[in-house]
Protein backbone atom coordinates (compact mmCIF):
# COMPACT_ATOMS: atom_id res chain seq x y z
CA UNK A 1 0.00 0.00 0.00
CA UNK A 2 2.92 2.16 0.83
CA UNK A 3 6.18 2.66 -0.52
CA UNK A 4 9.05 1.05 1.94
CA UNK A 5 10.44 5.00 1.84
CA UNK A 6 7.07 6.07 3.81
CA UNK A 7 7.09 2.98 5.56
CA UNK A 8 10.62 3.70 7.33
CA UNK A 9 9.65 7.40 8.05
CA UNK A 10 6.62 6.56 9.68
CA UNK A 11 8.60 4.07 11.99
CA UNK A 12 10.87 6.61 13.00
CA UNK A 13 7.87 9.00 13.57
CA UNK A 14 6.45 5.65 15.80
CA UNK A 15 10.18 5.62 17.80
CA UNK A 16 9.24 8.75 19.43
CA UNK A 17 6.72 7.35 21.62
CA UNK A 18 6.20 5.29 24.00
CA UNK A 19 6.17 1.64 22.94
CA UNK A 20 2.08 1.01 23.28
CA UNK A 21 1.41 4.43 22.34
CA UNK A 22 1.78 3.68 18.28
CA UNK A 23 -1.39 5.75 17.66
CA UNK A 24 0.34 9.20 18.77
CA UNK A 25 1.92 8.26 15.05
CA UNK A 26 -0.93 9.06 13.24
CA UNK A 27 -1.42 12.22 12.88
CA UNK A 28 2.44 11.84 11.18
CA UNK A 29 1.49 8.53 9.48
CA UNK A 30 -1.30 10.46 7.28
CA UNK A 31 1.27 13.36 6.58
CA UNK A 32 3.54 10.81 5.20
CA UNK A 33 0.98 8.78 3.21
CA UNK A 34 -0.24 11.77 1.77
CA UNK A 35 2.72 12.94 0.35
CA UNK A 36 3.08 9.62 -1.21
CA UNK A 37 -0.54 8.99 -2.65
CA UNK A 38 -1.72 12.88 -2.65
CA UNK A 39 -4.83 12.23 -0.72
CA UNK A 40 -6.61 9.77 1.73
CA UNK A 41 -8.42 7.14 0.55
CA UNK A 42 -10.30 4.86 3.16
CA UNK A 43 -7.47 2.14 1.29
CA UNK A 44 -4.64 4.20 2.78
CA UNK A 45 -6.52 4.96 6.09
CA UNK A 46 -7.26 1.47 7.11
CA UNK A 47 -3.80 0.37 6.06
CA UNK A 48 -2.37 2.78 8.36
CA UNK A 49 -4.84 1.68 10.89
CA UNK A 50 -4.15 -1.69 10.70
CA UNK A 51 -0.48 -0.37 10.66
CA UNK A 52 -0.98 1.48 14.14
CA UNK A 53 -2.90 -1.12 15.85
CA UNK A 54 -6.02 1.68 15.48
CA UNK A 55 -9.41 1.13 14.71
CA UNK A 56 -10.28 2.79 11.21
CA UNK A 57 -12.71 5.03 12.53
CA UNK A 58 -10.07 6.51 14.60
CA UNK A 59 -8.11 7.16 12.02
CA UNK A 60 -10.80 8.84 9.85
CA UNK A 61 -11.60 11.04 13.00
CA UNK A 62 -8.58 11.84 12.94
CA UNK A 63 -7.82 12.98 9.06
CA UNK A 64 -11.15 14.75 9.12
CA UNK A 65 -10.93 16.58 11.99
CA UNK A 66 -7.34 18.67 11.05
CA UNK A 67 -7.75 20.92 7.91
CA UNK A 68 -4.57 19.73 5.75
CA UNK A 69 -5.54 16.20 5.07
CA UNK A 70 -7.23 15.38 1.74
CA UNK A 71 -9.91 13.46 2.10
CA UNK A 72 -11.21 13.51 -1.25
CA UNK A 73 -8.55 14.13 -4.13
CA UNK A 74 -6.88 17.38 -5.13
CA UNK A 75 -5.14 18.80 -8.11
CA UNK A 76 -1.45 18.13 -8.11
CA UNK A 77 -0.86 21.40 -6.44
CA UNK A 78 -3.36 22.40 -3.60
CA UNK A 79 -3.12 26.43 -3.31
CA UNK A 80 -4.15 27.22 0.34
CA UNK A 81 -4.29 31.23 0.40
CA UNK A 82 -4.35 32.44 4.24
CA UNK A 83 -7.39 35.30 4.16
CA UNK A 84 -7.33 35.41 7.60
CA UNK A 85 -6.90 39.53 8.99
CA UNK A 86 -3.35 40.19 9.03
CA UNK A 87 -3.26 38.75 5.67
CA UNK A 88 -6.09 40.72 4.62
CA UNK A 89 -5.11 43.90 5.90
CA UNK A 90 -1.88 43.37 3.24
CA UNK A 91 -3.94 42.17 0.55
CA UNK A 92 -4.95 38.45 0.68
CA UNK A 93 -7.74 39.49 -1.08
CA UNK A 94 -6.73 40.78 -4.17
CA UNK A 95 -4.29 37.82 -4.39
CA UNK A 96 -7.24 35.14 -4.02
CA UNK A 97 -9.16 36.87 -6.86
CA UNK A 98 -6.07 36.67 -8.81
CA UNK A 99 -5.47 33.01 -8.42
CA UNK A 100 -9.56 32.32 -9.26
CA UNK A 101 -9.54 34.28 -12.19
CA UNK A 102 -6.13 32.90 -13.82
CA UNK A 103 -7.32 28.96 -12.65
CA UNK A 104 -10.69 29.79 -12.99
CA UNK A 105 -11.88 28.24 -10.33
CA UNK A 106 -13.45 29.58 -6.96
CA UNK A 107 -12.58 28.26 -3.63
CA UNK A 108 -12.29 24.84 -2.55
CA UNK A 109 -12.49 23.88 -7.00
CA UNK A 110 -10.30 21.99 -9.09
CA UNK A 111 -8.86 22.83 -12.47
CA UNK A 112 -10.34 20.60 -15.22
CA UNK A 113 -7.20 19.59 -16.15
CA UNK A 114 -6.40 18.57 -12.05
CA UNK A 115 -3.46 20.08 -12.26
CA UNK A 116 -4.64 23.02 -9.03
CA UNK A 117 -6.90 23.01 -6.68
CA UNK A 118 -7.40 26.26 -4.70
CA UNK A 119 -8.61 26.80 -0.82
CA UNK A 120 -8.97 29.28 1.59
CA UNK A 121 -6.55 28.65 4.75
CA UNK A 122 -6.74 30.04 8.19
CA UNK A 123 -3.73 31.42 10.13
CA UNK A 124 -0.52 29.97 9.01
CA UNK A 125 1.17 31.85 11.95
CA UNK A 126 3.53 34.07 9.77
CA UNK A 127 1.25 37.09 9.15
CA UNK A 128 4.69 39.37 9.52
CA UNK A 129 5.15 37.58 5.96
CA UNK A 130 1.93 38.64 4.54
CA UNK A 131 0.27 38.11 2.08
CA UNK A 132 1.09 34.09 1.83
CA UNK A 133 -0.18 30.73 0.42
CA UNK A 134 1.33 27.31 0.71
CA UNK A 135 1.78 24.58 -2.10
CA UNK A 136 0.84 21.20 -1.03
CA UNK A 137 0.80 22.06 2.51
CA UNK A 138 4.88 22.30 2.83
CA UNK A 139 6.13 24.98 0.64
CA UNK A 140 5.35 28.71 1.79
CA UNK A 141 5.31 31.49 -0.54
CA UNK A 142 5.45 34.83 1.08
CA UNK A 143 5.27 38.27 0.39
CA UNK A 144 2.58 37.87 -2.70
CA UNK A 145 2.05 40.02 -5.08
CA UNK A 146 0.46 39.82 -8.69
CA UNK A 147 3.76 38.73 -10.13
CA UNK A 148 4.94 36.27 -7.83
CA UNK A 149 1.53 34.62 -8.21
CA UNK A 150 2.14 34.62 -11.87
CA UNK A 151 5.49 33.66 -11.60
CA UNK A 152 4.65 30.55 -9.16
CA UNK A 153 1.65 29.35 -11.31
CA UNK A 154 4.38 29.17 -14.38
CA UNK A 155 6.46 27.56 -12.77
CA UNK A 156 4.35 24.55 -11.47
CA UNK A 157 2.94 24.34 -14.80
CA UNK A 158 5.92 23.17 -15.94
CA UNK A 159 5.66 20.22 -12.63
CA UNK B 1 10.34 40.69 7.67
CA UNK B 2 12.46 42.56 10.50
CA UNK B 3 13.87 40.81 13.37
CA UNK B 4 15.05 42.76 16.40
CA UNK B 5 17.22 40.75 18.77
CA UNK B 6 17.67 41.38 22.29
CA UNK B 7 19.46 39.99 25.20
CA UNK B 8 17.03 36.82 26.17
CA UNK B 9 15.46 35.01 23.21
CA UNK B 10 17.13 36.36 19.83
CA UNK B 11 20.70 36.30 21.53
CA UNK B 12 22.08 34.98 18.85
CA UNK B 13 21.16 36.85 16.33
CA UNK B 14 24.35 38.88 15.28
CA UNK B 15 26.07 35.83 14.63
CA UNK B 16 25.70 33.77 11.25
CA UNK B 17 24.17 30.60 11.11
CA UNK B 18 22.35 31.66 14.60
CA UNK B 19 20.24 28.63 14.82
CA UNK B 20 23.07 26.17 15.14
CA UNK B 21 24.60 24.48 18.35
CA UNK B 22 28.08 26.22 17.61
CA UNK B 23 26.80 29.68 17.60
CA UNK B 24 24.38 29.42 20.67
CA UNK B 25 27.24 27.44 22.74
CA UNK B 26 29.29 30.76 21.89
CA UNK B 27 26.91 33.10 23.13
CA UNK B 28 26.67 31.40 26.71
CA UNK B 29 24.41 28.79 25.60
CA UNK B 30 23.94 25.24 27.43
CA UNK B 31 26.34 27.09 30.56
CA UNK B 32 22.96 27.23 32.43
CA UNK B 33 22.42 23.45 31.87
CA UNK B 34 25.98 22.33 32.57
CA UNK B 35 26.22 24.27 35.80
CA UNK B 36 22.76 22.39 36.97
CA UNK B 37 23.61 19.25 36.15
CA UNK B 38 27.36 19.76 37.81
CA UNK B 39 25.87 21.19 40.85
CA UNK B 40 22.75 19.41 41.47
CA UNK B 41 20.96 22.01 41.94
CA UNK B 42 17.61 21.40 43.72
CA UNK B 43 14.42 21.68 41.65
CA UNK B 44 13.25 23.86 44.77
CA UNK B 45 16.23 26.18 44.02
CA UNK B 46 15.56 26.68 40.39
CA UNK B 47 11.71 26.99 41.00
CA UNK B 48 12.36 29.53 42.94
CA UNK B 49 15.08 31.43 40.40
CA UNK B 50 11.61 31.46 37.98
CA UNK B 51 9.51 32.59 40.44
CA UNK B 52 11.62 35.45 41.52
CA UNK B 53 12.29 36.45 37.76
CA UNK B 54 8.64 37.12 37.44
CA UNK B 55 8.24 35.17 34.17
CA UNK B 56 4.43 34.71 32.78
CA UNK B 57 3.64 32.35 30.65
CA UNK B 58 4.10 33.67 26.77
CA UNK B 59 1.43 31.85 25.01
CA UNK B 60 -1.64 34.02 26.01
CA UNK B 61 -2.55 33.53 29.32
CA UNK B 62 0.81 35.11 31.38
CA UNK B 63 0.18 32.67 34.06
CA UNK B 64 3.36 32.97 36.41
CA UNK B 65 5.68 29.96 35.36
CA UNK B 66 7.17 29.86 38.59
CA UNK B 67 4.12 29.13 39.70
CA UNK B 68 2.78 26.57 37.43
CA UNK B 69 6.20 24.72 38.44
CA UNK B 70 5.29 24.53 41.63
CA UNK B 71 2.11 22.39 40.92
CA UNK B 72 3.58 19.37 39.37
CA UNK B 73 3.63 16.48 41.36
CA UNK B 74 7.36 15.87 40.95
CA UNK B 75 8.52 13.61 43.98
CA UNK B 76 5.53 10.79 42.59
CA UNK B 77 7.32 7.85 40.87
CA UNK B 78 6.53 7.12 37.25
CA UNK B 79 6.25 9.17 34.08
CA UNK B 80 6.07 12.62 33.96
CA UNK B 81 6.30 14.81 30.90
CA UNK B 82 7.23 18.37 29.86
CA UNK B 83 5.16 19.85 26.36
CA UNK B 84 6.17 22.58 24.56
CA UNK B 85 3.09 24.11 22.73
CA UNK B 86 4.69 25.66 19.50
CA UNK B 87 1.17 25.52 18.00
CA UNK B 88 0.54 29.39 17.21
CA UNK B 89 -1.82 30.10 15.07
CA UNK B 90 -3.66 33.09 16.61
CA UNK B 91 -4.27 35.70 13.85
CA UNK B 92 -1.10 37.95 14.15
CA UNK B 93 1.20 35.32 16.04
CA UNK B 94 4.15 34.41 14.33
CA UNK B 95 6.90 34.70 17.03
CA UNK B 96 7.91 30.89 17.90
CA UNK B 97 8.29 30.24 14.14
CA UNK B 98 11.24 32.67 14.49
CA UNK B 99 12.36 31.44 17.60
CA UNK B 100 12.33 27.99 16.22
CA UNK B 101 14.41 28.98 12.88
CA UNK B 102 16.36 31.01 14.23
CA UNK B 103 17.52 30.10 17.68
CA UNK B 104 16.03 26.53 18.41
CA UNK B 105 18.52 25.47 21.08
CA UNK B 106 17.22 28.12 23.79
CA UNK B 107 13.91 25.73 23.57
CA UNK B 108 15.98 22.39 24.08
CA UNK B 109 17.78 24.18 26.52
CA UNK B 110 14.97 25.24 28.38
CA UNK B 111 13.03 22.37 28.13
CA UNK B 112 15.42 20.31 29.36
CA UNK B 113 16.26 22.82 32.40
CA UNK B 114 12.11 21.87 32.63
CA UNK B 115 12.60 18.17 32.61
CA UNK B 116 15.40 18.04 35.23
CA UNK B 117 13.66 20.39 37.78
CA UNK B 118 10.06 18.56 37.02
CA UNK B 119 11.18 14.97 36.85
CA UNK B 120 10.33 14.41 33.50
CA UNK B 121 12.15 11.93 31.34
CA UNK B 122 10.81 13.25 28.09
CA UNK B 123 9.56 16.05 26.24
CA UNK B 124 7.00 16.81 23.21
CA UNK B 125 7.05 19.80 21.03
CA UNK B 126 4.22 20.33 19.54
CA UNK B 127 4.79 22.21 16.06
CA UNK B 128 2.27 24.17 14.31
CA UNK B 129 1.20 22.33 10.74
CA UNK B 130 1.41 25.16 8.43
CA UNK B 131 5.10 25.66 9.04
CA UNK B 132 7.03 22.51 7.90
CA UNK B 133 10.10 23.83 7.32
CA UNK B 134 10.84 25.26 10.65
CA UNK B 135 9.32 21.25 11.66
CA UNK B 136 12.21 19.65 9.56
CA UNK B 137 14.54 22.69 11.59
CA UNK B 138 13.44 21.67 14.73
CA UNK B 139 13.81 17.74 13.70
CA UNK B 140 17.84 18.54 12.70
CA UNK B 141 18.42 21.17 15.88
CA UNK B 142 17.23 18.31 18.45
CA UNK B 143 19.75 16.08 16.53
CA UNK B 144 22.50 18.38 16.75
CA UNK B 145 21.88 18.34 20.61
CA UNK B 146 21.57 14.66 21.00
CA UNK B 147 24.81 14.36 18.69
CA UNK B 148 26.48 16.78 21.69
CA UNK B 149 25.42 14.82 24.64
CA UNK B 150 22.89 17.35 25.88
CA UNK B 151 19.81 14.80 25.29
CA UNK B 152 19.37 11.41 25.64
CA UNK B 153 20.98 8.80 28.33
CA UNK B 154 23.34 10.27 31.42
CA UNK B 155 23.41 13.74 29.88
CA UNK B 156 27.34 14.66 30.39
CA UNK B 157 27.56 11.96 32.81
CA UNK B 158 25.24 13.53 35.49
CA UNK B 159 23.41 10.51 35.57
CA UNK B 160 19.95 12.59 34.46
CA UNK B 161 18.08 11.56 31.41
CA UNK B 162 15.99 13.54 29.03
CA UNK B 163 14.92 12.84 25.53
CA UNK B 164 12.88 15.68 23.20
CA UNK B 165 10.88 14.81 20.37
CA UNK B 166 9.30 17.12 17.71
CA UNK B 167 5.10 16.41 17.11
CA UNK B 168 4.24 17.96 13.66
CA UNK B 169 0.47 19.71 13.74
CA UNK B 170 -2.10 19.18 10.73
CA UNK B 171 -4.34 22.12 10.84
CA UNK B 172 -6.46 23.15 13.61
CA UNK B 173 -6.41 26.02 15.91
CA UNK B 174 -7.51 24.48 18.91
CA UNK B 175 -4.82 22.33 19.55
CA UNK B 176 -3.21 25.61 20.78
CA UNK B 177 -5.34 24.51 23.98
CA UNK B 178 -3.27 23.24 26.22
CA UNK B 179 -5.26 19.78 26.71
CA UNK B 180 -6.62 19.38 23.03
CA UNK B 181 -2.85 19.38 22.15
CA UNK B 182 -2.47 16.63 24.76
CA UNK B 183 -5.13 14.35 22.88
CA UNK B 184 -3.53 15.47 19.72
CA UNK B 185 0.14 13.99 20.67
CA UNK B 186 -1.82 10.84 21.23
CA UNK B 187 -2.73 10.32 18.14
CA UNK B 188 -6.71 11.92 18.72
CA UNK B 189 -9.11 14.63 17.58
CA UNK B 190 -8.25 17.71 19.03
CA UNK B 191 -11.09 18.66 21.62
CA UNK B 192 -10.18 20.18 24.96
CA UNK B 193 -10.57 18.30 27.89
CA UNK B 194 -12.78 18.92 31.32
CA UNK B 195 -10.88 20.17 33.81
CA UNK B 196 -9.97 19.41 36.17
CA UNK B 197 -7.95 17.35 36.48
CA UNK B 198 -5.41 19.21 35.27
CA UNK B 199 -2.44 18.75 33.49
CA UNK B 200 0.11 18.87 36.34
CA UNK B 201 -1.87 16.02 37.48
CA UNK B 202 -3.19 13.91 34.11
CA UNK B 203 -1.52 15.22 31.10
CA UNK B 204 -0.14 13.30 28.88
CA UNK B 205 -0.90 9.48 28.66
CA UNK B 206 -2.67 10.13 31.91
CA UNK B 207 0.83 11.20 33.54
CA UNK B 208 1.53 14.44 35.39
CA UNK B 209 2.68 16.90 32.60
CA UNK B 210 3.47 20.47 32.31
CA UNK B 211 2.60 22.56 29.32
CA UNK B 212 4.82 25.42 28.16
CA UNK B 213 4.37 27.93 25.64
CA UNK B 214 8.26 27.78 23.16
CA UNK B 215 8.83 31.51 24.49
CA UNK B 216 8.49 30.84 27.99
CA UNK B 217 10.54 27.53 27.74
CA UNK B 218 13.38 30.02 25.42
CA UNK B 219 13.62 32.42 28.76
CA UNK B 220 14.45 30.01 31.16
CA UNK B 221 18.34 29.28 30.11
CA UNK B 222 18.64 33.34 30.46
CA UNK B 223 16.80 33.13 33.96
CA UNK B 224 19.17 30.32 35.12
CA UNK B 225 22.69 31.49 33.41
CA UNK B 226 22.18 35.25 34.61
CA UNK B 227 19.53 34.89 37.35
CA UNK B 228 15.80 35.75 38.04
CA UNK B 229 16.58 38.96 39.04
CA UNK B 230 18.03 40.40 36.07
CA UNK B 231 15.49 39.11 34.06
CA UNK B 232 13.02 40.76 36.23
CA UNK B 233 15.02 44.07 35.90
CA UNK B 234 14.87 43.62 32.03
CA UNK B 235 10.93 44.26 32.51
CA UNK B 236 8.86 45.61 35.12
CA UNK B 237 7.20 44.63 38.56
CA UNK B 238 5.60 41.65 38.33
CA UNK B 239 6.07 41.68 34.40
CA UNK B 240 9.66 40.77 34.23
CA UNK B 241 11.88 39.98 31.15
CA UNK B 242 11.58 41.21 27.25
CA UNK B 243 8.64 39.57 25.46
CA UNK B 244 8.85 38.93 21.19
CA UNK B 245 6.09 41.26 19.70
CA UNK B 246 5.08 40.20 16.82
CA UNK B 247 3.84 43.37 14.56
CA UNK B 248 1.71 43.07 11.51
CA UNK B 249 -1.00 45.05 9.36
CA UNK B 250 -0.46 48.58 8.45
CA UNK B 251 3.15 49.40 9.38
CA UNK B 252 5.96 49.85 7.30
CA UNK B 253 8.25 47.06 8.98
CA UNK B 254 6.30 44.16 9.97
CA UNK B 255 8.32 41.61 12.41
CA UNK B 256 8.89 40.14 15.32
CA UNK B 257 10.75 43.04 18.30
CA UNK B 258 12.12 41.61 21.38
CA UNK B 259 12.18 44.63 23.79
CA UNK B 260 11.41 44.81 27.62
CA UNK B 261 8.16 44.70 29.21
CA UNK B 262 6.42 47.91 29.62
CA UNK B 263 7.94 49.64 26.57
CA UNK B 264 5.76 52.48 25.26
CA UNK B 265 3.34 51.28 22.84
CA UNK B 266 4.38 54.40 20.88
CA UNK B 267 7.88 53.35 20.51
CA UNK B 268 7.29 49.70 19.64
CA UNK B 269 5.43 51.27 16.66
CA UNK B 270 8.20 53.41 15.98
CA UNK B 271 10.49 50.46 15.68
CA UNK B 272 8.22 49.43 13.11
CA UNK B 273 8.70 51.98 11.13
CA UNK B 274 5.29 54.14 12.16
CA UNK B 275 1.82 53.57 9.93
CA UNK B 276 2.05 52.00 5.99
CA UNK B 277 2.56 55.09 3.63
CA UNK B 278 2.38 57.81 6.32
CA UNK B 279 -2.13 57.17 6.85
CA UNK B 280 -3.28 57.39 10.12
CA UNK B 281 -3.54 54.81 12.96
CA UNK B 282 -7.03 53.56 13.71
CA UNK B 283 -7.24 50.74 15.90
CA UNK B 284 -5.34 47.68 17.48
CA UNK B 285 -6.02 44.08 18.48
CA UNK B 286 -2.69 44.06 20.99
CA UNK B 287 -2.43 40.41 21.70
CA UNK B 288 -3.94 38.68 18.92
CA UNK B 289 -7.08 38.08 17.59
CA UNK B 290 -8.58 36.96 20.47
CA UNK B 291 -7.66 40.02 22.51
CA UNK B 292 -10.79 43.07 22.12
CA UNK B 293 -9.55 45.46 19.79
CA UNK B 294 -8.61 48.84 21.31
CA UNK B 295 -8.73 52.66 19.35
CA UNK B 296 -5.06 54.13 18.18
CA UNK B 297 -5.48 57.12 20.90
CA UNK B 298 -5.63 54.26 23.87
CA UNK B 299 -2.88 52.34 22.64
CA UNK B 300 -0.79 55.48 22.11
CA UNK B 301 -1.08 55.67 25.94
CA UNK B 302 -0.27 52.08 26.56
CA UNK B 303 3.02 50.35 27.66
CA UNK B 304 2.68 46.99 26.20
CA UNK B 305 3.30 44.33 29.61
CA UNK B 306 0.40 42.55 30.84
CA UNK B 307 -0.93 44.97 33.18
CA UNK B 308 -1.25 47.81 31.04
CA UNK B 309 -3.04 46.24 28.43
CA UNK B 310 -5.43 44.50 30.97
CA UNK B 311 -5.99 48.26 32.83
CA UNK B 312 -7.03 49.88 29.11
CA UNK B 313 -9.68 46.76 28.92
CA UNK B 314 -8.22 44.21 26.25
CA UNK B 315 -5.00 41.81 26.81
CA UNK B 316 -1.16 41.51 25.91
CA UNK B 317 -2.19 37.69 25.21
CA UNK B 318 0.62 36.26 22.96
CA UNK B 319 1.85 39.43 21.68
CA UNK B 320 0.81 39.83 18.67
CA UNK B 321 -0.22 43.21 17.59
CA UNK B 322 -2.44 43.72 15.18
CA UNK B 323 -1.84 47.01 13.60
CA UNK B 324 -4.88 49.16 11.39
CA UNK B 325 -4.92 52.14 9.80
CA UNK B 326 -7.58 54.64 9.10
CA UNK B 327 -8.86 52.74 5.94
CA UNK B 328 -9.96 49.55 7.46
CA UNK B 329 -13.53 49.04 7.93
CA UNK B 330 -14.21 47.29 11.45
CA UNK B 331 -16.95 45.71 9.86
CA UNK B 332 -15.52 44.12 7.44
CA UNK B 333 -12.71 43.07 10.22
CA UNK B 334 -14.75 41.68 12.46
CA UNK B 335 -16.61 39.74 9.85
CA UNK B 336 -13.26 38.05 9.19
CA UNK B 337 -12.54 36.65 12.35
CA UNK B 338 -15.86 35.71 13.45
CA UNK B 339 -15.47 33.50 10.60
CA UNK B 340 -12.28 32.29 11.91
CA UNK B 341 -13.69 31.08 15.35
CA UNK B 342 -16.85 29.49 13.74
CA UNK B 343 -14.22 27.68 11.40
CA UNK B 344 -12.36 26.78 14.50
CA UNK B 345 -14.70 25.50 16.46
CA UNK B 346 -13.76 21.99 17.50
CA UNK B 347 -17.45 21.69 18.11
CA UNK B 348 -17.73 20.11 21.42
CA UNK B 349 -19.30 22.17 23.53
CA UNK B 350 -23.33 23.47 22.35
CA UNK B 351 -22.64 27.40 23.15
CA UNK B 352 -19.32 27.44 20.97
CA UNK B 353 -20.50 25.46 18.18
CA UNK B 354 -23.73 26.97 17.84
CA UNK B 355 -23.01 30.32 18.62
CA UNK B 356 -19.64 31.18 16.42
CA UNK B 357 -21.85 30.44 13.76
CA UNK B 358 -24.43 32.82 14.42
CA UNK B 359 -22.35 35.25 15.19
CA UNK B 360 -20.31 35.40 12.11
CA UNK B 361 -24.20 35.33 10.36
CA UNK B 362 -24.84 37.85 11.58
CA UNK B 363 -22.09 40.04 10.84
CA UNK B 364 -21.73 38.71 7.67
CA UNK B 365 -25.15 40.01 6.64
CA UNK B 366 -24.40 43.51 8.47
CA UNK B 367 -21.26 43.77 6.87
CA UNK B 368 -23.40 42.68 3.20
CA UNK B 369 -26.22 45.43 3.78
CA UNK B 370 -28.53 43.35 5.00
CA UNK B 371 -28.23 44.02 8.40
CA UNK B 372 -31.24 44.75 10.66
CA UNK B 373 -31.98 47.68 14.07
CA UNK B 374 -31.81 44.50 16.32
CA UNK B 375 -28.83 42.85 15.41
CA UNK B 376 -25.96 44.60 17.85
CA UNK B 377 -28.04 43.44 21.09
CA UNK B 378 -28.39 40.18 19.23
CA UNK B 379 -24.48 39.96 19.48
CA UNK B 380 -24.21 41.25 22.58
CA UNK B 381 -26.35 38.32 23.72
CA UNK B 382 -25.01 35.64 21.71
CA UNK B 383 -21.21 36.44 22.72
CA UNK B 384 -22.12 36.97 26.63
CA UNK B 385 -23.75 33.44 26.42
CA UNK B 386 -20.86 31.88 24.92
CA UNK B 387 -18.22 33.47 26.99
CA UNK B 388 -17.56 31.27 30.03
CA UNK B 389 -20.24 28.75 29.23
CA UNK B 390 -17.53 25.92 27.18
CA UNK B 391 -14.84 23.67 28.31
CA UNK B 392 -11.87 25.87 27.06
CA UNK B 393 -11.20 29.16 25.78
CA UNK B 394 -11.75 29.28 22.04
CA UNK B 395 -15.70 30.51 22.93
CA UNK B 396 -14.55 33.33 25.38
CA UNK B 397 -11.37 33.81 22.03
CA UNK B 398 -14.77 34.14 20.04
CA UNK B 399 -16.59 36.52 22.01
CA UNK B 400 -14.29 38.49 22.76
CA UNK B 401 -13.39 40.87 19.76
CA UNK B 402 -17.49 41.08 18.77
CA UNK B 403 -17.44 42.82 22.35
CA UNK B 404 -14.59 44.58 21.58
CA UNK B 405 -15.67 45.85 18.19
CA UNK B 406 -19.15 46.73 19.78
CA UNK B 407 -17.38 48.36 22.78
CA UNK B 408 -15.23 50.89 20.23
CA UNK B 409 -16.93 51.00 16.81
CA UNK B 410 -20.58 50.25 17.70
CA UNK B 411 -21.21 53.47 15.69
CA UNK B 412 -19.71 51.90 12.76
CA UNK B 413 -22.23 48.91 12.66
CA UNK B 414 -25.18 51.26 13.45
CA UNK B 415 -24.04 53.33 10.40
CA UNK B 416 -23.66 49.52 8.37
CA UNK B 417 -27.59 48.73 8.97
CA UNK B 418 -28.85 52.09 8.90
CA UNK B 419 -27.20 53.08 5.82
CA UNK B 420 -26.51 49.39 4.19
CA UNK B 421 -22.93 50.30 3.40
CA UNK B 422 -19.66 51.37 5.09
CA UNK B 423 -18.61 54.57 6.41
CA UNK B 424 -14.71 54.39 5.68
Amino acid sequence: MLSSESLALIDKEVAKYPAEQRQSAVMSALRIAQVEKGWLSNEVMDFIAHYLGMQPIAVYEVATFYNMYNTQPVGKHKLCVCTNLPCKLMGADAIAEKLKKKLGVEFGETTEDKQFTLVEGECMGACGDAPLLLVNNHRMESFLNEEKVEALLDELKGK
Amino acid sequence: MVIQGGPVIFNTLHLSDSWKLSSYESAGGYSALKKILAEKTPAETIIAEVKTSALRGRGGAGFPTGLKWSFMPRQFPGDKYVVCNSDEGEPGTFKDRDIMRYNPHALIEGMIIAGYTLGAKAGYNYIHGEIFDIYEGMERAVEEARAAGYLGDNILGSGFSFNLYNHHGYGAYICGEETALLESIEGKKGQPRFKPPFPASFGLYGKPTTINNTETFASIPYIMREGGQKFLELGKPNNGGTKLFSVSGHVEKPGNYEVSLGTPFSELLQMAGGIKGGRKLKAVIPGGSSAPVLPGEIMMDCTMDFDSIAKAGSMLGSGAVIVMDESVCMVRALERLSYFYFEESCGQCTPCREGTGWMYRVVHRIEHGQGRPEDLELLDSVAANIAGRTICALGDAAAMPVQGMLKHYRHEFEHHIEHKKCMV
